[in-house]
């Protein structure tokens, strides 16, 4: 079975671009506009992996990573922060929330996808079962 | 037992420890080791105040009175309590100006006037008189009175005695002899003498162990203690009427008042007070002690004054034993010889101290600044010429204290019968209070003037004089005692006694009263009438500011000329003997150092102002200024030349509140540096801010960008729908990149102030028309139905015509992505609102929530709507639109339900006249 990743981002046409790439990989893509939909989903599905941006609305990207590092029971789902915010102080918030990863906006496809892989890889992911 | 030659031969032996007392304190004083630099002694010659007349006055007038001779001591103990405030000043200042007597004080003081110091000279001696005369009288009472022992016989008060008969007389002539060998063998240029100063202190212990010997033996001798006698006393209805204080006096509280302010005057300015306290101070610092052990010695020689009163009247209730000699005559019934021996002493020793003090102080004043002044004046005495005055002065003052103690038994045998002690010194102490205005304006008003001081003493002395001296003369019998009674050529408003129909008091409150408001008023008057003399300008800043200047030098600053050394030596030499002046003035040059040979000869100005002071300490400062001016050239000071001087001092001052203003300048200052620091951190923090927010809106549509150019370089196989759909994306996310670029431009073109603005006269109709003409194409396309309600006529508006239709053209571009798809609407609607035109733009969108309707005008603050995503745009339009707006004096908002559409409004001021463009009133 293929590994679920939730996308949430507001930009429609980040979230198609994000959808086509992930879709071509071999991943099942759900996506989430906003924060609260994005813990319902993450709920309902318990995806392997989400990609969150920072700045959407109702919960922000930093109170959804915060949030489901309080669940015991999540903490095997990696969080890949992607944000148009870069600036170092932003960075090490997204990484002290507990994200795996904080990538910035623009990206480049074949590194994002790259980061993927190596966090899904069943290697990786031994130490979480 | 008590022969008369007993008693002459003890009090000659007492006279003459006295003498070996003074002469050894001389001696130590010579060598260099002062008996009198303690003090301890210096408040035992305070004590000189207690005379005969606290002796045997005091119970004379406690056996009338009660507690009323009390303020006499009440005084001295209150103004000793101010005197680190007003008598160190005083030593401190006649220190400086080697001061020699209170005349010399007060002279100095306004200008070194020789007729101010000539008049109070007068004045002390006039005022004087009395009390020596009373203590003539003591004496020699208290001598007949022991001479009678064991009989009781009041001395006869025989005018008619012939005078070598007249014990008082001889008593004067003692006691004159006694004072010159006491205070003139020598001539000291600093009028020290430390050997009388010596032997006053041991008199005043002589005096109050005598006092206590007496009061102790008739308190638990004769009575079983102060418990006793006040008992006995209280059944005796006379004298239980005493004991309540106030009652005691005549007058009461006025006069209680009055002798306490009195005596407080007293204890400051009799001569003798004023060279003990002042002149023969050798540390200010001894005031420390004085300032309690003083009115401890007061306290303990009035402690027995109530019970050998009481004791007296029980004793003696015929009243033929006159109460003034209680002291003297309880012992004497009791038939204890040496007791009255002691008593006798003692008053003796009272007396004794007194007249030496006293006497030395006048004769000092009498010869520095009554005789001399006038002899230095008189050209045919040729003075100049005598190569020694000392003898001369010498002279003079013996001469004056022999005068002094004559002129006292003449008072004594004119007048002094007619008072009692209390009485005698109180006329005194009247006279002599009329020197405090003068002293203390003198010390702390600079604006007192020589002129009214004059006026003041003169006008003190002749009220003292019409209401105190002339009753006690016509008491005497020497003049008619109508004057008393019906006032003089029967006019009542003159009585001395009751000037102005002032009654009810008793003549001493009475004198106090009158001749106080005519001193202070002539004084206050007679200053602030006219100008200030240079000299007077320049001792009065020397005096009242004693204690911010450097040292003795002040006073040369004032002097400007020229003077050779030797003729101020051999000047020097005439008054103060040539081996004192050599010592002098080796002194003075050891002080400097050694000083340019070729300058030796020529005087300094300070050299200059200390001889003045040397010469001062020995003729007083009026003569010593006479006698420098005659040997030097001198250039005569303007008063604005002093005032330059005393402005130097002044200056430092100046620069000292400039340096304070500057550094509370440079305060102030750095507190708006920091202010605007903190704007400057601020409006850097904000710029922070808003390139953070900047980047972040051009990094959404460049990710896009890239993400969707990066699949289809990577993915050449990608179906041709989905490439022409990524396509398309990368146009509109590049548009709307470009777009934002563009808004941020010119957005901070406007807030920097930078933009131009085309202003011209705008018809809002043609404008919204051809704004909505533009549009069609894109209403049509996306089947938005839009109603333009227009009315038929509207004024003018003054503005930049593009950007308006850039606002318009904004909230259309919103209205177009926020209505309803089903069935789109637009309305823009114009209207004329007063002064204002008001354009409005309707959508049926989705509506804007109350909270963010203020917040969408700010920047990069979109209208989320969470159902249809992020709506494409910058989040610039409306701030911009805002901005526009308000440059022209209108107002943008917006009006919104939730579910019920939006309409965004803006206004704009319609024109005064429509061919005119006032942009102020629109800015």
């Amino acid at each position: 079975m293929s590994k679920k990743i939730l996308i949430v981002d507001d930009e429609p046409n980040i979230v198609t671009a994000l959808e086509y790439l992930l879709q071509r990989s071999g991943y099942e893509v759900l996506v989430a506009r906003d924060g609260e939909a994005a813990l319902k989903l993450v709920d309902q599905h318990l995806p392997n992996l989400v990609l969150l941006d920072v700045m959407i609305s109702v919960k922000s990207g930093y109170e959804v990573c915060q949030r489901m590092r309080e669940r015991a029971d999540w903490q095997h789902i990696k969080i890949i922060m992607l944000s148009a915010k870069g600036r170092e102080a932003e960075v090490s918030k997204g990484l002290s929330l507990g994200a795996d990863l904080y990538v910035t906006k623009p990206f480049s496809n074949k590194e994002l996808v790259a980061k993927i892989d190596e966090l899904l890889a069943p290697a990786s992911n031994s130490g979480g079962v | 037992m008590l022969q008369g030659w007993v008693i002459v031969l003890t009090s000659f032996a007492y006279l003459g420890l006295l003498f070996a007392i003074a002469y050894y304190a001389d001696r130590r004083a010579d060598a260099g080791r002062s008996v009198i630099a303690s003090p301890y002694i210096y408040s035992l010659s305070l004590g000189v105040y207690a005379t005969a007349w606290t002796f045997y006055g005091s119970v004379g007038r406690a056996a009338a009175d009660g507690v009323g001779f009390l303020p006499i001591y009440i005084g001295p103990t209150l103004m000793i309590a101010l005197w680190w405030v007003v008598m160190r000043k005083i030593i401190r200042i006649s220190k400086r100006n080697r001061i020699t007597s209170l005349a010399d004080f007060i002279a100095s003081r306004y200008g070194k006037s020789a007729l101010l110091g000539g008049l109070v000279t007068v004045i002390a001696l006039v005022g004087i008189l009395p009390y020596i005369s009373l203590q003539l009288k003591a004496v020699s009472n208290s001598f007949s009175i022991v001479l009678q022992y064991p009989q009781i016989i009041m001395p006869a008060s025989d005018a008619t005695l012939p005078l070598l008969q007249d014990t008082a007389f001889w008593v004067a002539l003692i006691l004159a002899a006694f004072t010159i060998l006491f205070g003139t063998r020598n001539l000291d240029a600093a009028e020290h003498h430390q050997g009388m100063v010596a032997a006053i202190a041991f008199e005043s212990v002589v005096k109050l162990f005598a006092f206590l010997a007496v009061g102790a033996y008739i308190t638990y001798g004769i009575y079983n203690g102060f418990g006793d006698v006040f008992e006995r006393a209280a059944a005796v209805p006379k004298l239980s009427a005493m004991m309540t204080p106030l009652e005691g006096v005549a007058g009461g509280y006025a006069s209680w008042m009055w002798l306490t302010i009195l005596s407080m005057m007293a204890i400051m300015f009799l001569p003798r007070q004023f060279q003990v306290a002042v002149i023969e101070n050798v540390d200010e610092k001894h005031l420390n002690k004085a300032i309690w052990l003083f009115p401890l010695y007061m306290i303990a020689i009035n402690v027995f004054v109530l019970p050998i009163a009481f004791g007296g009247v029980m004793h003696f209730p015929s009243g033929s034993v006159d109460a003034d000699t209680f002291v003297l005559t309880l012992p004497m019934v009791e038939k204890q010889e040496l007791l009255v021996l002691l008593v006798f002493i003692g008053g003796l020793s009272a007396a004794t101290g007194m007249v030496i003090v006293e006497t030395i102080a006048l004769s000092t004043m009498i010869c520095n600044d009554l005789l001399m002044p006038i002899l230095l004046r008189l050209k045919w005495l040729k003075l100049n010429e005598r190569r020694d005055l000392t003898g001369l002065l010498l002279g003079i003052r013996r001469g004056a204290i022999v005068l002094m103690l004559l002129l006292g038994y003449v008072y004594f045998r004119l007048a002094g019968e007619a008072y009692a002690l209390v009485s005698i010194g109180l006329i005194s102490f009247a006279a002599v209070a009329q020197f405090a205005p003068a002293v203390f304006g003198g010390i702390f008003w600079k604006g007192g003037t020589r002129r009214g001081a004059l006026w003041g003493l003169l006008a003190g002395f002749a009220v003292w004089f019409y209401t105190l001296l002339l009753p006690a003369i016509a008491r005497s019998g020497w003049l008619p005692i109508s004057l008393l009674e019906v006032g003089p050529f029967g006019i009542g408003l003159l009585n001395p006694q009751q000037l102005f129909g002032l009654t009810r008091l008793d003549h001493i409150t009475h004198a106090m009263i009158w001749s106080m408001l005519a001193n202070v008023s002539a004084y206050v008057c007679g200053s602030l009438w006219g100008e200030q003399s240079v000299s007077e300008h320049r001792q009065a800043s020397l005096f009242v500011d004693v204690f911010k200047q450097a040292g003795e030098g002040e006073g040369a600053r004032f002097w400007r000329g020229t003077a050779s050394v030797p003729d101020l030596y051999r000047l020097l030499a005439r008054f103060v003997g040539p081996a004192a002046a050599v010592a002098a003035i080796d002194g003075y040059t050891q002080s400097k150092g050694p000083r340019d040979p070729g300058e030796a000869l020529q005087a300094d100005a300070e050299f200059v102002h200390y001889v003045e002071i040397q010469l001062a300490g020995a003729i007083g400062a009026a003569s010593a200024r006479v006698m420098v001016a005659s040997v030097v050239k001198e250039e005569a000071l303007t008063l604005d030349d002093v005032r330059e001087i005393l402005d130097e001092a002044s200056q430092v001052v100046v620069y000292s509140h400039r340096l304070e203003q500057k550094s509370r300048e440079l305060e102030a200052a750095t507190a708006e540096l920091r202010i605007a620091n903190e704007r400057l951190t601020e409006l850097d923090r904000l710029k922070d801010d808003f390139i953070s927010t900047v980047t972040h809106e051009l990094r959404t549509p460049l990710t896009s960008i890239r993400a969707f150019s990066e699949i289809l370089l990577d993915d050449p196989e990608i179906e041709l729908s989905q490439r022409s759909k990524f396509l398309g994306i990368i146009t509109k996310e590049a548009e709307r990149l470009s777009r934002l670029i563009n808004q941020v431009l010119d957005l901070a073109k406007i807030e920097s102030g930078a933009a131009e603005w085309e202003v011209s006269s705008i018809d809002m109709k043609e404008l919204i028309a051809d704004t909505a003409a533009g549009m069609s194409q894109l209403f049509t396309e996306k089947r938005i139905r839009v109603e333009v309600d227009l009315p038929s006529r509207v004024p003018a508006v003054t503005a930049d015509f593009d950007r308006i239709v850039q606002v318009l053209l904004n909230l259309l571009s919103n209205a177009t992505k926020f209505c309803n798809r089903d069935d789109a609407q637009i309305r823009i609607g114009l209207s004329e609102q007063g002064a204002y035109l008001r354009v409005g733009v309707f959508d049926n969108g989705p509506g804007i929530s109350e909270g963010d309707q203020a917040a969408i005008f700010d920047k990069f603050r979109q209208g989320g709507d969470t159902l249809t995503g992020k709506p494409q745009g910058t989040g610039l339009g409306l701030h911009i639109s805002r901005h526009i707006v308000e440059r022209f004096g209108g107002k943008i908002w917006v009006e919104s339900r939730p579910g019920q559409g939006a309409c965004f409004y803006f206004t704009l001021p319609i024109a005064a006249r429509p061919d005119q463009a006032p942009v102020a009133g629109a800015a």
